[in-house]
């Protein structure tokens, strides 16, 4: 079953395989719009809130996906599966010590 | 100077969101050799062929990803009596943690760097060798020891924090270690990355400036040749391993490289070559200006990820 994916703000959409996660079809796609990390569930840049859509998830790291962010559907892109179209709201955002430094 | 004191990065422990996957990254994928598991403890011990000690990496599942610690080998136990007062001294508190604590040890000295790692130095650990034995060795293992990867050891790790020239100045004071290179801001002069070295490599330790302490920024593996890391990124590409930087050489060090990384989000770099370090070589300094050149020289291309992205 493919699923599309819907990002708010950007007016992005793409398409989701079975068995894909978020990020991969993105990348898949050749969409930009989610913040492309470690792609593992380590790093927190491609969080995303759900703000529809089912979708199952795998192991994140506490450091960035608490039972707060659980709670709030705030999950990591790279670690969802749709189980339905889903909408979402890019959140992650990535500290940039040396770049802006260079501003 | 003959090589002393601190002689290497020893053991690197990660935590891994999931073991299993982590096995097959580290083990089937690298070729790193899982020497010893702990079901209990949740955690795979694993060595490269080349090393003669039991274990170089330690695999933990945890609930986070990132870095538990890094333990450097001393060269002996009076290494360790002498460096304990010297590393209060600098102003770090050091916990003594009995041999056998950690598996096939001796003892280790304990303490926090400025940048908010746990480090860890010890003396002994067990040695069990490279398959070749130590009278008549040869020169190759039998076919299967080297394989994945065809990584020979551990090299260096790359730790993300705040206070990196109070760690360059914990290395090079209390450590005996030099300051090989350094990348600053062009304008304030501040340090931005600081590269320190024990040995005639070009580094064994490395920090980068990051706003959160304890960061992980990557753990690194020599190989024999350049052209094994052109090996190691077909083998990358063939099991869709997550690229940071593809095939590419470091201005700074001068390494050919590639970087990946685990499934847990981790990164890691397999690389070959580098300059030889003297004593009395003089430190390399890069600024902002040329951030493309000294991160990657055969494209000159800064990138954004490869300074923003750790666990």
């Amino acid at each position: 079953m493919r699923y599309r994916v819907h990002l708010e703000e950007l007016e992005l959409d793409f398409t989701c395989h079975p068995g894909q996660n978020v990020l991969e079809c993105m990348i898949g796609a050749g969409k930009k719009g989610i913040q492309v990390g470690c792609r593992g569930g380590g790093c927190g840049v491609c969080k995303v809130e759900v703000l529809e859509g089912e979708f199952t998830a795998r192991a994140m790291s506490k450091a960035h996906v608490d039972e707060e962010s659980l709670v709030r559907r705030q999950v990591l892109a790279c670690c969802i599966t749709p189980r339905s179209d889903l909408s979402l709201k890019v959140i992650g955002k990535i500290a940039k010590p040396i770049q802006r430094r260079c501003q | 100077m003959a090589l002393r004191g601190i002689l290497r990065l020893g053991e690197v422990c990660i935590r891994v969101l999931d073991l299993a996957a982590a096995r097959t990254h580290y083990v089937d994928r690298m070729g790193l050799i899982e020497v010893m598991s702990d079901e209990e403890d949740r955690k795979i011990y694993c060595k490269a062929w080349d090393e003669h000690d039991h274990h170089s990496i330690v695999l933990r599942e945890a609930d986070e990803a990132g870095l538990d610690y890094v333990a450097f080998k001393v060269y002996d136990d009076q290494t360790l009596t002498d460096l304990e007062p010297r590393i209060q001294a600098f102003g770090l508190d050091v916990s003594r943690i009995d041999a056998g604590v950690y598996p096939k040890s001796g003892r280790r000295l304990e303490f926090f760097l400025p940048s908010g790692h746990r480090m860890q130095l010890y003396a002994e650990k067990a040695q069990i060798g490279n398959t070749l034995g130590t009278r008549n060795p040869g020169v190759m293992p039998d076919e299967g020891v080297i394989r994945g990867f065809r990584i020979n050891r551990l090299d260096h790790c790359l730790l993300g924090g705040p206070n990196i020239d109070e760690c360059g100045r914990l290395f090079q004071e209390v450590f005996d270690f030099d300051l090989s290179e350094r990348i600053e801001d062009e304008e304030s002069r501040d340090s931005l990355a600081m590269f320190l070295t024990c040995s005639t490599k070009p580094h064994d330790v490395a920090f980068v400036i990051q706003p959160e302490p304890g960061r992980f920024h990557h753990v690194s593996f020599l190989l024999e040749s350049a052209t094994d890391v052109i090996h190691a990124a077909d083998m990358i590409g063939k099991y869709r391993i997550p690229v940071d930087v593809g095939p590419n050489r470091h201005g700074v060090t001068r390494g050919n490289t590639i970087y990946y990384f685990d499934p847990s989000g981790n990164r890691n770099e397999v690389f070959s070559g580098g300059y030889v370090h003297y004593p009395d070589t003089p430190t390399l300094t890069w600024d902002t200006s040329q951030m493309g050149p000294a991160q990657f020289s055969q494209d000159n291309i800064a990138r954004e990820s490869f300074l923003t992205v750790v666990t």
